[in-house]
């Protein structure tokens, strides 16, 4: 079984993403014990592959010059061409994960499960899995017949790393299968997020505004109690989206990552993308006036309120009370 | 250009408060808020801009029972030129693949040039956009925030990557492009676009107008069964304060002093 069990593995700046390591911990949960393979894409990927060796049955290693830049619609056909019949691949659910797993589960006529956040095991070739709906106000349990294969994209941070080391891994040398490859979209460049005029991602106490605020009107509100803080505003992203904020204040996966101290959430629903952009534990405290909002999941102090009303009165009691 | 973009009728997440239902089986729908997901007005807003800016028209379509026309119609309100509706009971509990399998057939009716969708609905998929293209055969680019069309044959287009980095292509046209929040400002739609689409007759298409087999779609033809709805155990959770507007706000402010969040 284990011959059919592949992880893709991407990688930054010649190092595998933490993604590689909680992927064989998916992997396990859903084929105890199993070792599964993994793939390595790219140009030069001759020390991510010996790097990952260690956790995985055989590393297949695509080194190609047209590869540099993970273009997934050049990969979903090498893919299609190499996988076997009948193979299960797992990947993280992050922006090149989601750019090439739907398609890649029709061009293999495997069945396609997103998003994967828990498993609950497999029964003959059922696969049980837990996904979460509505910004993960609620989760969901879904079956699936795999016989013939999936295509499963796992969440970022649901799964604990694996520990790495326990495999004998044998580096495979594919290169060859990944010549020829052509796609009708080419990368030309890439352009890095522009810095802006505060670094968030030094503070360490932040109060972070959501969607919840209703309006640009209201955000003077949480300034003030920003201020009677000392702290520094962050937000989520229709924050940004809105324009109410700098695209530099937002936190998430597609905005920075920080590690306050102290975490002050308002209005914020808690979805994994803005939640996976704040790490190293802090005392999270959360307002929002929904009892059922994923925010209380993660937080550490919750308070089922209207914004509008409780922070006047809590910015005045701070003011009141320095 | 002939742009069509598929939309999705789904509750408000930022307005209800989602519950199980009985036993599971599905959420609770009795007072719920329905709107378009945001991620497709975006969409709409940018096909909008497009044919502003070249010329052609836009397709808004929708795959549901019959309330979804009431979102075709807002999209139409926003300024899209033709509405369409996809639906039969064959189609209900279809899953993501046969969802993008009855888009297929809408857009195998007409010439389409670019499909675009949301980068993502309710249920966190994000998948039904990378289906359609695969289904089509036409190339496919997730995340977009940018689009400049360079002639008739191709786009240079951008998508959002971690971090907010964005990744710049070129792609050839015929193509499918799942549209990122904040790639434009959808515009706003008052009573009075409203109004002067309330009549505007919105073709239905059904699984025999669309050649569809029943057993391809809906919950016959689903590989992914959602089995039940929960609310997740997870560890303890937050500690809940209660009590007063101002019993809360000091309790709040205590803690925040303890744990140096009062600088
Ligand atoms: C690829 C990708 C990347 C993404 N990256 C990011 C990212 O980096 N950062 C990010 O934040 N998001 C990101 N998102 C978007 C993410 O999926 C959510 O849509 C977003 O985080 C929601 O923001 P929110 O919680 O502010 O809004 P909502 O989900 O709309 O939540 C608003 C909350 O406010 C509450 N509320 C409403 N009114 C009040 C009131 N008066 N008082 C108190 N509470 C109230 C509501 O109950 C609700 O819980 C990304 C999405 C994708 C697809
Ligand atoms: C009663 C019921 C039963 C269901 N049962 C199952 C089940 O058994 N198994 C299962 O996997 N799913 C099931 N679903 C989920 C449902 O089929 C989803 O709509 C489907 O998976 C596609 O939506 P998504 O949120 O995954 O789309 P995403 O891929 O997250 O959405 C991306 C984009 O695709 C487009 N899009 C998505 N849906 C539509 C649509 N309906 N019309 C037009 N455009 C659209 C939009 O542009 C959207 O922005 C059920 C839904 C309902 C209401």
């Amino acid at each position: 079984m284990d011959a059919k069990i592949f992880v893709f593995i991407t990688h930054t700046d010649g190092k595998a993403d933490d993604s590689a390591l909680e992927l064989v911990t998916a992997a396990r949960s859903l084929f105890p014990g199993c070792t599964p393979n993994a793939l390595v894409a790219g140009s030069g990927v001759g020390p991510v592959c010996q790097e990952v060796a260690a956790s995985f049955g055989e590393v297949w290693k695509f080194d190609q010059a047209a590869l540099a830049y993970p273009n997934a619609e050049l990969l979903r056909p090498l893919l299609v061409k190499v996988l076997p019949a009948g193979a299960t691949l797992l990947l993280a659910h992050n922006t090149f994960g989601l750019d090439l797993g739907p398609g890649l589960s029709v061009k293999l006529g495997v069945t396609y499960v997103p998003d994967v956040v828990g498993v609950d095991g497999l029964e003959g070739t059922t696969l049980k899995a837990v996904r979460q709906e509505y910004a993960g106000q609620v989760s969901a349990h879904v079956h699936c017949d795999i016989a013939r294969g999936a295509v499963i994209t796992v969440r970022p941070g649901a799964f604990k790393p694996a520990e790495a080391g326990a495999a004998a891994g044998q580096v495979v040398d594919r290169s060859e299968d990944a010549t020829g490859l052509a796609a009708r979209r080419t990368f030309v460049e890439l352009i890095q997020a522009e810095a802006g005029d505060i670094d968030i991602t030094r503070e360490d106490v932040l109060v972070s505004v959501g969607r919840g605020i209703g309006d640009k009107e209201n955000i003077p509100l949480v300034e003030e109690l920003v201020e009677a803080m000392g702290a520094a505003l962050s937000c989520s992203r229709p924050i940004v989206d809105a324009k109410w904020l700098d695209k530099a204040r937002q936190v998430g996966t597609s905005g920075k990552t920080v590690k306050p101290r102290v975490y002050l959430a308002l209005g914020i629903s808690g979805s994994f993308q803005h939640v996976g952009g704040i790490k190293g534990n802090p005392f999270l405290l959360a307002i929002n006036k929904n009892p059922k909002a994923a925010i209380f999941q993660v937080a550490t102090i919750g308070v089922v309120a209207d914004l509008l009303e409780l922070l006047p009165v809590l910015t005045e009691k701070i003011l009141k009370s320095r | 250009m002939e742009i069509l973009v598929c939309v999705k009728r789904v509750p408000d997440s930022a307005e209800n408060e989602i519950s199980v239902g009985p036993g599971g089986a599905d959420i609770r729908r009795e007072d719920l808020v329905y709107s378009v997901n945001e991620w497709d007005n975006y969409a709409v807003e940018e096909a909008i801009q497009i044919v502003e800016r070249v010329g052609g028209n836009v397709t808004v379509v929708s795959v549901g029972d019959t309330e979804a026309e009431e979102i075709v119609r807002r999209e139409m309100a926003m300024g899209a030129n033709q509405g369409l509706l996809a639906t039969d009971a064959a189609f209900t509990g279809s899953d993501g693949l046969g969802i993008a399998t009855i888009l297929e057939a809408v857009a195998r009716k007409t010439k389409y040039d670019l499909i675009l969708t949301g980068a993502q609905a309710d249920d966190g998929a994000a998948q039904v956009g990378g289906m359609l293209g695969a289904l089509l055969d036409w190339p496919y680019a997730s995340l977009v925030n940018l689009i400049k069309v360079e002639g008739d044959k191709a786009l240079r287009i951008g998508r959002e990557i971690e971090g907010g980095s964005q990744e710049i292509s070129d792609i050839e046209l015929p193509c499918v492009l799942s549209i990122q929040t904040g790639i434009n400002e959808p515009r706003y739609v008052g009573i009075r676009g409203i109004r002067k689409v309330a009549s505007v007759e919105i073709p239905v298409l059904d699984g025999g107008a669309l050649g569809l087999p029943p057993e391809t779609v809906g919950a016959a033809g689903a590989r992914v069964r959602r089995v039940d709805y929960f609310v997740p155990q997870t560890g303890a959770g937050a500690e809940m304060l209660t009590g007063s507007t101002e019993e809360v706000a000091g309790k709040l402010v205590d803690l925040l002093k303890a744990k140096g969040g009062i600088k």
